[in-house]
């Protein structure tokens, strides 16, 4: 007989990280369908690689489903039409990256999906498919990494040659405050998810897989550990409550203390990391012939009526969500795309959801409000925080000097833009601001 | 006691003596001769160490003159032509004239033109803001208005104008040595030639939208209309991306383009009025001229395709 997870010790990362309060407001509130907007606005670049290429023009008619934008190479990802209707304009629209990009726009009427999707709840276990087959169906599913990064996820199943993986690590962390779309997911989809784990055990060829979830979730753990209990491959780890867990490097530190040289990847250690939210895509895209049209974003904020999650499609205006969470609050100062930490305040409501968006959070303006920067007193608390182990207020001050040379000899290539370092930071200093600026150069400098 | 006192003035006399044959010699035998010249031409640099040649001061500036001997590829922007003047003479070679620039600022979007979409919050440099997102006014092009280039700027040419928000260049004091241009993310400042009289025109835009969804951004931005590439006479106006950009090589500061733009957004510097009305009157003549041509010539090719039936 397996241990139970409660009787595991708690792990997490050793080095920095804070305690942000957690505030997750919308832990208890069921995903929730989104009633489909008027129309959508996909953009052809919602992933890390190449952007896809538009293969509907103005007029056409399309199915949920349906192929609009194809991958260019193998680092990029097919972009399918959310929504069933009339294409619209194509041209280039503001996205939640702040900058405008080429967006399709579909003009939304009934809800007709393409006929070889299985749309039913109905639970597949059995796996058919082979290793390469798995890789394909998601590459062609167009499911990229859902934390946020946007990675392709069929790049990552497929194990680069000279590599072996000995381990698949579930990222269940959510170590963002607010954002409770994982958790949720984790707790209406459990088995689905487990699924999904098989899935990318088979593609990875590993026998061994670690589901990590932090422990302000203990409901999530005790669920999968009941439905894991005789399964002698996958197991689930109870974390600490620390940020940022959710990090691809802190979470292999915490989960098998194993750490990721600089500049390398996890599957230099033996390693894949998958989020939930994606693993429940590509069970979707594996066993039921569905491509990623659909995520569940959280809609929350202290002062929202109805903290939120909602099953949402891919394109719809971020307004749609926050009026279906009872509107605008007064108070709003920002509206943030993603979680309060790692997320980007967003400068127009109209800016659609994307496959990457896990939250909408509305921060009332006297939370938000940058306060005034005094100098440095060399407290070192940000050097205490930074969970990458650099020194972030050297890093400042040779960003600010515009040395880019010495920044790139202090590994500032190495910041996962946590934030942790700004948030501990008693001076109010912009110091993370400033270290993606030099991270801009020093790319440039190669 | 007097004897400690002798001993040690012996003693130290003693390694001072030895210690002053020693550094003689190392001296000597590490003599590193520098060019005579280099220290002269330097000596008539104006030491801003600003970099504006491209090199990393003026020490090295005077280095490279010197290895190179040659002034073709090598001007200093802030002495200009009569520094360069004297560094010839310093060599011995011809000097080689080049046209003073002056930056120039590539955008009137000012606060009564471009409003405000949002409130950016963030660390107060433009590098920041640009790259995390396109601006807090619906233009993407223009400019970002928190005055990295001004902190770029060694020699106090330029000031953020509070009522606008755009910077100015103060034309004496700007020695067109480049540092605003490399500290601007919009690329919104720009070397321009400084002209014969200290005059000038450029168009102060770069949006690239198209018309109809650059003027609701910024009631001043180019559409593109090409009305300015119309009038020239000389091919200085080129469109492009639905931009007007004037070629300073190919202009010849006639401003008859000036009020062709229906924004004004067509900078013509230390032009007097009435220069700028006589331009604008001398271009509607000759526009006025050229139609009537036309309508001849069309008249005349109306008559020769329909010629009068003979009886």
């Amino acid at each position: 007989m397996k241990n139970r997870a409660f009787d595991k010790e708690l792990k997490t990362f050793r080095l920095g990280g804070v305690h942000p309060q957690d505030n997750k407001l919308s832990a208890s509130a069921p995903l929730a369908q989104l009633p489909l907007p008027k129309q959508v606005t996909i953009p052809i670049i919602q992933h890390i690689g190449a952007p896809a290429k538009v293969v509907v023009q103005r007029g056409d008619t399309v199915k949920v489903g349906q192929v609009i934008a194809q991958h260019e190479g193998f680092i990029s990802s097919n972009i399918h039409a959310s929504c069933s209707g009339r294409i619209g304009i194509i041209e280039e629209v503001m996205d939640s990256s702040g900058f405008k990009h080429l967006a399709v726009n579909i003009r939304v009427k009934g809800d007709d999906w393409l006929e070889t999707i299985d749309r039913t709840d109905t639970l597949v276990e059995e796996i058919s498919l082979s290793r390469d087959e798995i890789v394909a169906r998601v590459m062609e599913a167009g499911v990229v990494g859902m934390g946020g990064a946007g990675f392709p996820s069929h790049a990552k199943i497929k194990v680069p040659e000279g590599k072996t993986i000995d381990t698949l690590i579930i990222n269940g962390v959510e170590c963002e405050p607010y954002l409770t779309a994982d958790h949720r997911l984790m707790l209406e989809k459990p088995r689905e998810i487990i699924v999904g784990v098989r899935i990318l055990m088979r593609a990875l060829g590993v026998s061994r897989a670690i589901i990590g979830i932090e422990d302000n979730k203990h409901d999530a753990i005790e669920l999968f550990d009941e439905w894991l209990r005789e399964d002698k491959q996958i197991e689930v780890q109870p974390l600490e409550v620390q940020y940022p867990q959710g990090g691809e490097k802190q979470l292999i530190q915490a989960v098998l203390d194993r750490e990721v040289p600089s500049g390398r990847l996890p599957a230099d250690v033996g390693v894949i990391v998958h989020n939930v939210g994606t693993t429940f895509a590509i069970y979707e895209a594996v066993q039921k012939n569905k491509p990623l049209v659909e995520r569940v974003v959280t809609v929350t904020g202290k002062d929202v009526k109805q903290p939120s999650n909602f099953w949402v499609r891919i394109g719809t205006p971020v307004i749609e969500l926050i009026t279906a969470a009872g509107g605008l609050p007064e108070s709003t100062g920002k509206v943030v795309s993603g979680g309060p930490m790692m997320g980007k305040a967003i400068a127009d409501l109209e800016v659609p959801v994307a496959k990457g968006t896990s939250g909408i959070l509305m921060i009332a303006q006297a939370e938000t409000k940058r306060a005034e920067e005094y100098n440095c007193v060399h407290c070192g608390k940000c050097i205490e925080a930074c969970p990458m182990g650099l020194e972030p207020y050297r890093l400042l001050l040779l960003s600010k000097a515009g040395q880019s040379e010495k920044s790139k000899r202090e590994n500032v290539l190495d910041c996962i833009e946590c934030g942790s370092c700004s948030f501990v930071c008693p001076s109010n200093r912009p110091i993370l601001d400033y270290i993606r600026l030099s991270k801009t150069k020093v790319k440039k400098l190669k | 006691m007097s004897a400690t006192v002798l001993y040690t003035v012996l003693s130290l006399t003693g390694i001072g003596l030895l210690a002053a044959v020693v550094l003689y010699y190392v001296s000597k035998k590490f003599q590193v001769t520098e060019d005579e010249r280099i220290a002269r031409v330097e000596a008539v640099l104006p030491n801003t160490n600003c970099g504006g040649c491209g090199q990393p001061g003026c020490h090295a500036f005077a280095e490279a003159v010197v290895k190179s001997g040659d002034l073709s590829a090598l001007h200093c922007p802030v002495g200009g032509n009569p520094v360069m003047k004297q560094v010839a003479e310093v060599l011995g070679v011809k000097a080689v004239e080049k046209d003073p620039y002056i930056a120039v600022v590539r955008c009137s979007g000012s606060f009564e033109y471009r409003k405000k979409t949002n409130v950016y919050d963030g660390a107060p440099s433009c590098a920041i803001a640009a790259q995390l997102y396109s601006g807090d006014t619906g233009c993407a092009y223009g400019c970002l208005g928190m005055g990295d280039c001004v902190v770029a700027c060694d020699f106090e040419a330029m000031y953020m104008d509070e009522k606008t928000g755009l910077p100015v260049i103060i034309e004496d004091k700007c020695t067109a040595c480049n540092a605003c241009v490399k500290s601007c993310p919009k690329d919104i400042l720009e070397l321009w030639p400084k002209g014969k009289k200290n005059q000038r025109i450029y168009v102060a835009c770069l949006n690239e939208e198209k018309g109809s969804t650059a003027r609701k951004e910024c009631a001043v931005a180019c559409s593109g209309c090409a009305k300015c590439a119309e009038a020239c006479r000389y091919e200085a106006i080129t469109i492009d991306h639905n931009l007007a950009t004037i070629d300073p090589d190919k202009c010849k500061l006639c401003a008859e383009c000036i009020d062709t733009c229906d924004v004004r957004n067509i900078v013509a510097t230390n032009f007097s009025p009435e220069k700028l009305q006589q331009a604008s009157e001398h271009r509607q003549k000759r526009e006025e001229r050229e139609r009537r041509k036309r309508e001849e010539e069309k008249a005349q090719a109306t008559a020769n395709n329909n010629p009068e039936p003979t009886v």
